[in-house]
């Protein structure tokens, strides 16, 4: 009875058997391509730099030496780099609310305009498809003590002018408004599209159900339902403002007096300015590192929030 | 609880008229159903009661005051809609206790972080919570109050729906086909449950519907509009028997009635396919007439059965649906006359046919609607009462 059962089994297995190698080798072969890609441009790299991080690589350099964890105590104890993470924090500090709350504000009163919504679109949107670089020079041109139109406005307002670059104190909120200026748009697009996702019928049933004005409707109905697009736009925010870099390459180089230096900046001098590939290695791995703690906390205080 | 009463409301959406001077009382606790086709204008109708659209002219009163300036919520009335509108962030409670939490508290004391410090919030919730549950238990989904929308079927969404309506004692109960979204079955039981519901509470329902069966089974009187305008306002058993027109007489019923050409004989009675009926119609000779048949009034026999005091017509059977308890027919009429007669029997037709498939179709002229050529009902069209003599004649006269 059990060797008939098994004789029948073994007739029959052999071309499910079949089928299944088949498609797995399917299921591989469509998989292939996807994965060489994610080796090669991530994974590889990503290797390459923590083996990097772990020796005093030079570019050029013709030996090696392993080094440990060296370049991260290096890192700790060096006020360039403790510096440069304080500027990115509090950068990341300007930039996340303002830019989040503006592009927020913008979506909802453009999303109540029918004819002119187009146009604000496009005006706020601008920003974003300008390159970050040309537009540095731009920005630095206005913001010129001397020559710059926004030190000339403030001298007809008769406020004495102010040197929005090369004043320690101003020079990272300048920075971050720039910054700003070029998040908004992207942020309020976003945001419009998760206020178009909110059904018509809810506002109504609110309005029924006695909100009276734009501050109930917003608190009850349009604040909530845009959790997810709200943190999707934090999350995307952060890590746009935590890269802070062009403007600073181009406007300010770190300065005045290293007020300015920010974490992307102090990895490019170490790697392309000084050589020190190892070390840059090292930083960059901190950097990644922050910006992954950054997402995950993000993700798990806020996702448990915001999902219904 | 109150009475509704629009004033020839009219409404266009830029040139494009909507309704036209809708005038209409609702009574105090009526159940009335506003029915119709979709474009008609009932929804329009109803959201401009609720006061969520504004009507180019005329005015709405509940408990006979204007509420014409009015915010929705002012106006004491509850909606329900279509696609239920529950709040997909709040669970069940929340969404029951929104009107009550709107009413009976400040902006302070609903802010967010900031309400934890209303002391008005501390004394007012229980309140609330105490009458959230009570409306829960009435519907039977007390058990459900910390679910979230997402979690619910359809049906238990929509008792939730209906407790938010419930939760604040309106003035009105506003449907706006509150069962389309519903599976087929579940809309039946949910029929009973609405008109139960509203036996309880007594309170003023306005339901708006495209399903004919939905008003009228639930409705104390059912307005049937098309086009902008009420075309015929009655009990429902009224627009079934006694429809004001040919479009009243389509919509209600099912199947559809069966619409034949007839016209106004030199004796002043209807003839069909050159058959003289016995309906007196004062009406001009030649006037053209449609004449309407219900298909539950039209009875299948074989051919030469005996139909004293009634009409026949002979047919060949295209084609019969059985559903169970009974048979929809389809007949393609045979000469004189043409066209295809739909009738509703008990009976396997197959067991009437002849070997040529074909049956008589008798009906009896005092079930007969008699509508001019503008569709309008001939309310004085009448049939005596005829010995059984007439019937035979019109028979042979048909018969090919």
């Amino acid at each position: 009875m059990t060797a008939a059962a098994a004789v029948a089994t073994s007739a029959t297995l052999p071309p499910r058997n079949r089928q299944q190698l088949i498609e797995r080798l399917a299921g591989c072969g469509f998989a292939f391509p996807a994965f060489a890609l994610l080796l090669l441009i991530d994974i590889i790299p990503l290797a390459v730099l923590l083996y990097l991080s772990f020796t005093d690589y030079q570019l050029g350099a013709l030996d090696t030496h392993f080094l440990g964890l060296d370049n991260f105590a290096k890192a700790l104890a060096d006020p360039v780099f403790r510096r440069s993470i304080t500027n990115t924090f509090v950068y990341v500090a300007i930039v996340l609310p303002l830019a989040v709350g503006l592009g927020l504000l913008i979506a909802v009163l453009l999303h109540g305009r029918k004819r002119t919504r187009s146009f604000y679109e496009v005006v706020y949107f601008l920003p974003v498809t300008s390159t970050l670089i040309a537009m540095a020079t731009v920005w630095q041109f206005l913001l010129h003590p001397s020559l710059g139109p926004i030190n000339g406005m403030l001298r007809t307002v008769g406020v004495h002018e102010i040197a929005f670059l090369s004043e320690p104190a101003y020079v990272l909120p300048t920075l971050a408004a720039i910054g700003i200026w070029h998040l908004v748009g992207f942020n309020m697009v976003l945001f419009l599209a998760g206020l178009s996702a909110i059904p018509r019928d809810l506002y109504e049933a609110a309005e029924i159900d006695g909100c009276r004005g734009g501050i109930d409707r917003f608190l009850t109905i349009t604040w909530p339902l845009l959790g997810p697009t709200t943190m999707f736009v934090i999350v995307t925010t952060s890590i746009t403002a935590f890269k802070v870099f062009d403007t600073v390459a181009v406007m300010t180089r770190g300065g005045p007096m290293g007020s300015s230096e920010v974490l992307l900046y102090a990895i490019y001098l170490e790697g392309y300015q000084y050589f020190h590939m190892g070390y840059a290695a090292a930083l960059t791995l901190v950097f990644l590192v922050f910006v992954l703690l950054f997402s995950i906390l993000q993700t798990f205080v806020l996702d448990r929030r915001v999902h219904y | 609880m109150a009475k509704v009463e629009l004033r020839s409301v009219g409404k266009s959406f830029g040139d494009v008229p909507v309704l036209a001077g809708i005038d209409l009382d609702i009574a105090d606790g009526e159940f009335l159903t506003l029915v119709g086709a979709s474009g008609c204008g009932k929804s329009t109708l109803l959201r401009i009661i609720a006061g969520l659209e504004v009507q180019s002219s005329g005015s709405v009163l509940i408990d006979g005051a204007p509420v014409d300036h009015l915010r929705p919520h002012e106006r004491r009335v509850a909606m329900v809609f279509q696609s239920y509108a529950l709040y997909p962030h709040m669970r069940v409670f929340g969404n029951i206790a929104l009107p009550l939490v709107m009413s009976r508290l400040g902006l302070f004391d609903r802010l967010p972080l900031l309400r934890a410090l209303s002391l008005r919030r501390r004394r007012v919730m229980p309140e609330i919570a105490r009458e959230v549950h009570a409306v829960a238990a009435q519907l039977q989904i007390d058990a459900l109050l910390e679910r979230r929308p997402s979690q619910l079927s359809g049906g238990q969404r929509q008792r939730v729906a209906l407790g938010r309506a419930m939760v604040r004692q309106p003035a009105a109960f506003l449907m706006d086909e509150p069962l389309s979204n519903l599976d087929a079955k579940l809309r039946v039981h949910m029929r009973t449950e609405l008109a139960d519901l509203h036996a309880r509470l007594g309170a003023t329902f306005i339901y708006v519907t495209h399903d004919q069966i939905e008003a009228m089974t639930m409705s104390n009187r059912v307005a049937m509009m098309d086009n902008g305008a009420i075309l015929q306002l009655g009990r429902p058993g009224d627009l079934y028997a006694r429809p004001a027109s040919v479009k009243v007489a389509q919509f209600i019923g099912t199947p559809a009635i069966n619409l034949l050409p007839a016209r106004v004989s030199a004796q002043h009675s209807v003839e069909l396919f050159g058959a003289e009926l016995p309906i007196r119609v004062p009406r001009p000779v030649g006037a053209a007439l449609t004449l309407g048949i219900r298909p539950e009034a039209i009875t299948p026999a074989p051919l030469g059965a005996p139909a004293a005091g009634r009409h026949v017509l002979v047919g060949r059977l295209h084609r019969s649906e059985n559903l169970g308890a009974e048979y929809i027919v389809h007949v393609d009429l045979a000469q004189p006359a043409s066209g295809v007669v739909i009738c509703k029997i008990a009976a396997d037709p197959e067991s009437l046919v002849d070997g040529a498939r074909d049956l008589a179709l008798v009906f009896s002229p005092a079930a007969c609607h008699v509508f001019d050529a503008e569709g309008h009902r001939i309310a004085d069209a009448e049939v005596p009462n005829v010995a059984s003599g007439v019937g035979a004649v019109s028979m042979s006269a048909v018969h090919p």
